[in-house]
């Protein structure tokens, strides 16, 4: 068992043209537009008095993510042909952590003349950028699940922590050539845990910490009455917000989705209108879903679910797009959208979670189910000479054992790590906070100054 | 109850690593990886359970 800094990779990165390099570029350039969907639809969720706060907070996380991403983060993620830390176990190599330059050392210039040791695989740059723009959006789905009760200082400590630790490692065992990537290699579980976009790297990760945010913070205290077994209906206090929001993920995802399909699974251009279809096809399958049900149950579709259900779609859409066939999308899709309306009520009614945006059932939920729908319905051609002599249904077990990574290593690490945190420096705000809001509370001015707020109404002045 | 259930779920994982480094064999390796995911199952519930609500004393 000696741990060893391998220089030789591993994995091999998926090689590009100079057009397929440009396009990958502009796809990552559509990424902050769902960052400012996600802080739309988080703030739209949110109360009104705690709105300023929940735009300003996510400003914050992205910035945090995007520092502590460049000190350490994408040294320890790194990208396939890049050092990584390797233990033999078992006679197999066991990738566990990436071994690039802190400080994005020879990533922001790559000059011929001016050789790099060790050296930066080609594609580093772009999955540095889109890593640095993923950890933001990341770090907004917390966000969300703390909002009304979070102080600033304390989302952004806990974000340091997503972008500095928890993100890195999974990303580079999943993205970064890591153990979850050699599962068919090493072991013949089919191709390998394959997550093309994210479902598990960025919203499984993101969702489980949202959870270990609940379980940390508490409720609001307007939320359960008669000793804590009756939730109150807290209903969002801008709707329009929520779905500009999501229309904003869209084209978000459609770069999310493509530049991982290029970068980490070696899709090319001809590839990418099945992903951006198929991302498309699994958002509307998925919030059709909810209008239909909440018609059905509540005689009225509900807005916020149905919103929640476009964006459950989105992310479910992200662990294999580009390997399911349209028809499969609709499927994944109308999954998301019947496992969000469930496990919403759920965690809400029988578990005390209070999460005002849904982000546990939207993120954590639909990124698990987007996983093993792969493992169910995907058909992998790319790295396809791993399934030679692999084992039957080996491609639903390294599906498996990535949601199983998720939630026996992610969910852990990250809540222990985070009530550390909360034990020296106290997360949620006092009670004075939640009951004037956070506006009021942390920044001194309300986000609509022309309405005078009575409770959770408000009137012209 | 929940930093039980936290800690079977890391058990959870630690059964499913093990399995994969120390059989080689398809059949013992798959059982044992299936295994793993129960105990993390096991630990899912128990993490999640909904804490009891507070009693107060002295009410009457």
């Amino acid at each position: 068992m000696t741990p060893a800094l391998v220089t030789a990779p591993l994995l091999s990165s998926p090689s590009m043209s100079g057009g397929a390099y440009l396009l990958c570029f502009f796809m990552i350039s559509l990424v902050p537009l769902a960052i400012a969907g996600m802080a739309l639809v988080n703030a739209g969720l949110g109360r009104s008095h705690s709105a300023s706060h929940s735009m300003l907070s996510s400003l914050c996380v992205v910035a945090v993510a995007a520092i502590i991403f460049m000190v350490c983060g994408f040294a320890w993620q790194a990208y396939p042909g890049m050092p990584s830390h390797v233990l033999m176990l078992g006679g197999k190599p066991w990738d566990l952590l990436g071994g690039g330059h802190w400080f994005l050392r020879g990533i922001g210039a790559i000059r011929d003349d001016v050789p790099i040791t060790p050296p930066i695989a080609p594609g580093a740059p772009l999955a540095a950028m889109l890593g640095m723009l993923s950890v933001g959006l990341a770090a907004l789905v917390p966000l969300s699940a703390g909002a009304d009760r979070w102080k600033l200082a304390g989302s952004c400590l806990s974000t340091a922590l997503l972008a500095g630790i928890i993100y890195p490692l999974f990303a580079h065992w999943a993205w970064g050539g890591g153990w979850l990537a050699q599962l068919g290699v090493n072991h013949g579980l089919g191709a390998g845990f394959v997550d093309m976009g994210g479902a598990g790297t960025i919203q499984a990760v993101a969702g489980l910490t949202a959870l270990s945010i609940t379980w940390i913070l508490g409720p609001r205290r307007a939320k359960f009455a008669l000793d804590g077994r009756v939730a109150a209906a807290i209903p969002a206090h801008n709707i329009v917000l929520v779905v500009l929001g999501c229309l904003l993920l869209l084209p978000g995802w459609f770069g999310l989705n493509a530049a991982g399909a290029m970068l980490f699974n070696g899709v090319g251009v001809t590839g990418l209108p099945l992903v951006a279809i198929n991302t498309l096809l699994c958002a509307a399958g998925a919030a059709m879903t909810a209008v239909v049900f909440t018609k059905v149950r509540f005689s009225r579709p509900d807005s916020s679910l149905s919103a929640n259900g476009w964006v459950a779609g989105l992310v479910a859409s992200s662990a294999g797009c580009a390997f399911v066939g349209p028809f499969f999308a609709v499927l994944i899709g109308i999954g998301a959208g019947l496992l969000l309306i469930f496990t919403v009520e759920f965690f809400e009614t029988r578990l005390g979670i209070d999460d005002p945006a849904g982000a546990v059932s939207v993120h954590a939920v639909s990124g698990i189910w987007g996983l093993l729908s792969l493992g169910l319905a995907g058909t992998l051609p790319v790295r396809t000479w791993t399934l030679t002599g692999g084992v039957p249904g080996g491609q639903m077990l390294a599906q498996l054992t990535g949601a199983a990574t998720l939630l026996g290593f992610v969910l852990p690490v990250s809540y222990f790590l985070n009530k550390l945190i909360d034990a020296v420096f106290r997360y949620r705000t006092e009670e004075d906070g939640e009951r004037v809001g956070m506006d009021l509370h942390e920044l001194g001015a309300g986000a609509y100054p022309e309405f005078l707020i009575h409770g959770d109404e408000y009137t012209q002045r | 109850m929940r930093t039980a259930g936290l800690l079977l779920l890391l058990a959870g994982w630690g059964l499913i690593l093990s399995a994969l480094i120390l059989l080689p064999a398809t059949s013992s390796r798959t059982a044992f990886l299936l295994a793993g995911f129960g105990v993390e199952l096991a630990g899912l519930v128990l993490a999640m359970r909904r804490p009891p609500a507070p009693v107060e004393i002295g009410r009457s």
